[in-house]
C-alpha cells in the first residue's frame, strides 16, 4: 500500500468577504498549496473538492470543474456534499485513490461562501444539513441541534454552561498567533457566559462564526514524493469515515456521536495507533459542545468526562493534547466546505514545525483531524504522523 | 418559500400531519418491533420491508430541549420558541413546544402532539402540548 504524503498546503485568511467567490477564494488557497509543495500544476491526476452551500450561495452548481480550472488544473474534478464534513470526504477518497495506486498527485480541498448570505440566510443555508420534513420544518436550526445535544449532555453527565466557556476561551487563545483566523481575539468565561442566546444552552461565543474560506492541499503518493524529491515530512497514515441516522432524534444516543467514534477507530487501526498515542488533534468545533462529544468520540476522553478537559487544562495549548491549536472553527473560522482540509493543513503545519503554535508541540510526531457533518450523520477522521522526507 | 410548487405536498409526511391532527398519529412498526417515522419502504434498522402503521402512544416524555432565540427566516416572527425531542416509546419526535412559556419547558416534561401553525408563514408545524393536570 503507497503511503500518502502532504506535499503542501494553502489557506485563505477566514472572515467576513462577502464580496469574494467561491472560485476566487479556492484559486488563493490553491496557488498557495501549489507553491509550498513545489509540485507542478500539470502533474496533477485528479481534483477532490468539497463545498456544502454553493447553490444557495453562489447559484452555482457543478462546481468540480469551476475549481479545477480556477486552480489552473486540467485534470477530471468532483465535487464531494457531506455537509460540514464535505472536505474531509474528499480527502479521504484521495487518499483512498493514491493509496491504491491509481493516483499519484492529487489536489484536495474545498471552500465556501457564506456571509453574503447574512446571518438569517446563513442559518437557513446551515439547517439543510438536517432533516427537512422531521426536523427543520419543526424550527430546529443548527444552533439549536447542537444545543439539544448540550442539554442532553448535561442532563446525562452533568457539567454546564461554564465548562462550555472555557472551551471557547481556550480556542480564542489559541487563534491569537493564527494571522489566518477570523477572530485573533482573548476573551474571558464571563464574555461567553453573558453573550447572547443564540439557542439556549448556547450563547454567541459557543458557536462557530459564518465565514467565506478556502483551503487546499497536494496529496502525492510516496513514490512520487521520492523521485521528486519533495520536502514532505508528514503523511496521512490512516483515515476512517462514519455514518449514522440522519435525524438527531433517531440515533440511540441524543449526547454522543458513533459515527465519529466509527471513524476515528478505524482511522487509529488504519494507522496502527491507539488514543493515547494521539499528541495533538484539531476537531470539529462548530460550538463548544461539539468538540467535547468529539474528544469523547476519539477516546482522548472517556464518555461523560470531556466536558471539563479544557476547564482543567488537559486539552489546552500548554495541556497533555492540545486540542485545536489552530484556535478551532470556533476562532479560526468555519467557511463549511473548506473546513475538514483546513484542519489537515494545520495538523500537518503542526507536525512540521511551521505552524505559530509548534513550539506547544516540538515533541509531537502524531495528529489527529475530525471532521463532522450535521448533527455528526457524517464524520470522517485522519491520523498524520511526521516520518521524515521521503 | 413561494413558488409555483406551493401547493405540492410531501407524500408520507403531510398525510402523517393529517392524521395527527385527527388525533390518529402514528408510527410505523416493522416485525422486529422497531419504529420509524414515514415515508418509508424499509426499516431504517433492519431492513424489513414489512412496515405496519400503528397508533402512536397519546403522551411522550420532554428528552431534551433549547430555545432558540435566532431563528431561519422561516420562523423570524416564532421566535424565542422552545424545540424539543420527546420520546414517545417507539420513537422519539422533534418538535416545537406550544401553550406554555418556552423557558419553563423542562426535560421530564409530559406532552402530547399538536399540530400547530407558524406566526411567520402559516404553515403546519409539528408541536408539541403539555399535557394538563
Amino acid at each position: 500500500m503507497s503511503e500518502v504524503r502532504i506535499a503542501g498546503t494553502g489557506l485563505t485568511p477566514f472572515g467576513n468577504v462577502p464580496e469574494r467567490t467561491g472560485r476566487d477564494l479556492f484559486a488563493q488557497a490553491s496557488a498557495a498549496a501549489f507553491e509550498d509543495s513545489g509540485v507542478p500544476r500539470d502533474d496533477v491526476e485528479a481534483v477532490f473538492y468539497g463545498n456544502f452551500m454553493g447553490e444557495l450561495a453562489e447559484h452555482q452548481g457543478h462546481q468540480g470543474p469551476l475549481m479545477a480550472e480556477a486552480a489552473g488544473v486540467r485534470a477530471p474534478a468532483t465535487r464531494y456534499e457531506s455537509a460540514c464534513a464535505s472536505s474531509g470526504a474528499a480527502i479521504r477518497d484521495a487518499v483512498v485513490r493514491i493509496r491504491n495506486g491509481e493516483t499519484d498527485v492529487a489536489l484536495v480541498g474545498g471552500a465556501e461562501r457564506m456571509t453574503n448570505l447574512g446571518t438569517a440566510g446563513a442559518t437557513e443555508a446551515l439547517a439543510i444539513a438536517a432533516d427537512d420534513l422531521w426536523e427543520v420544518r419543526a424550527g430546529m436550526t443548527f444552533p439549536g441541534a447542537y444545543a439539544l445535544m448540550a442539554q442532553a449532555y448535561f442532563s446525562e453527565y452533568g457539567g454546564g454552561r461554564e465548562e462550555l466557556a472555557h472551551v471557547a476561551v481556550k480556542n480564542h487563545e489559541n487563534a491569537l498567533t493564527n494571522e489566518k483566523a477570523q477572530y485573533q481575539s482573548a476573551i474571558t468565561v464571563e464574555d461567553v457566559l453573558e453573550a447572547p442566546q443564540v439557542s439556549s444552552p448556547l450563547g454567541l461565543y459557543d458557536s462557530c462564526p459564518i465565514s467565506d474560506g478556502a483551503a487546499a492541499i497536494v496529496l502525492t503518493s510516496e513514490t512520487y514524493a521520492e523521485e521528486h524529491d519533495l520536502d514532505a515530512p508528514v503523511a496521512i497514515t490512516g483515515s476512517g469515515q462514519g455514518g449514522d441516522r440522519m435525524a438527531l432524534h433517531d440515533r440511540e444516543y441524543l449526547a454522543r456521536s458513533p459515527a465519529a467514534r466509527e471513524a476515528g477507530e478505524e482511522a487509529y487501526a488504519d494507522a496502527g495507533i491507539d488514543a493515547t498515542d494521539v499528541d495533538l488533534a484539531e476537531v470539529h468545533d462548530c460550538f463548544t459542545i461539539a468538540e467535547v462529544l468529539a474528544l469523547e468520540a476519539l477516546d482522548i476522553e472517556p464518555i461523560g468526562e470531556g466536558i471539563s478537559a479544557a476547564r482543567d487544562g488537559r486539552t489546552t495549548a500548554d495541556g497533555e493534547t492540545p486540542i485545536n491549536l489552530s484556535g478551532g472553527l470556533k476562532a479560526k473560522g468555519h467557511p463549511v466546505g473548506a473546513t475538514g482540509a483546513s484542519q489537515i493543513a494545520e495538523v500537518a503545519t503542526l507536525l512540521s514545525g511551521e505552524h505559530p503554535n509548534s513550539e506547544y508541540v516540538a515533541e509531537a510526531t502524531t495528529g489527529v483531524a475530525h471532521n463532522a457533518g450535521g448533527t455528526v450523520a457524517s464524520a470522517t477522521v485522519h491520523v498524520l504522523e511526521e516520518v521524515g522526507r521521503p | 418559500m413561494s413558488d409555483a410548487g406551493d401547493d405540492v405536498q410531501n407524500a408520507g409526511y403531510d398525510g402523517w400531519l393529517d392524521a395527527a391532527e385527527s388525533g390518529e398519529a402514528y408510527y410505523l412498526e416493522c416485525p422486529n418491533g422497531h419504529g420509524s417515522l414515514p415515508p418509508r419502504r424499509v426499516c431504517p434498522d433492519c431492513g424489513a420491508t414489512d412496515l405496519e402503521r400503528v397508533g402512536l402512544p397519546e403522551t411522550g416524555e420532554v428528552e431534551t430541549y433549547t430555545v432558540t432565540h435566532v431563528p431561519t427566516p422561516a420562523f423570524e416572527d416564532d421566535a424565542p420558541y422552545a424545540t424539543a425531542i420527546a420520546d414517545f416509546g417507539p420513537v422519539r419526535i422533534t418538535g416545537q413546544i406550544v401553550g406554555i412559556d418556552p423557558e419553563t419547558v423542562e426535560s421530564g416534561l409530559e406532552v402530547e402532539l399538536e399540530v400547530a401553525v407558524s406566526q411567520t408563514t402559516d404553515d403546519r408545524i409539528l408541536g408539541f402540548t403539555p399535557v394538563s393536570g
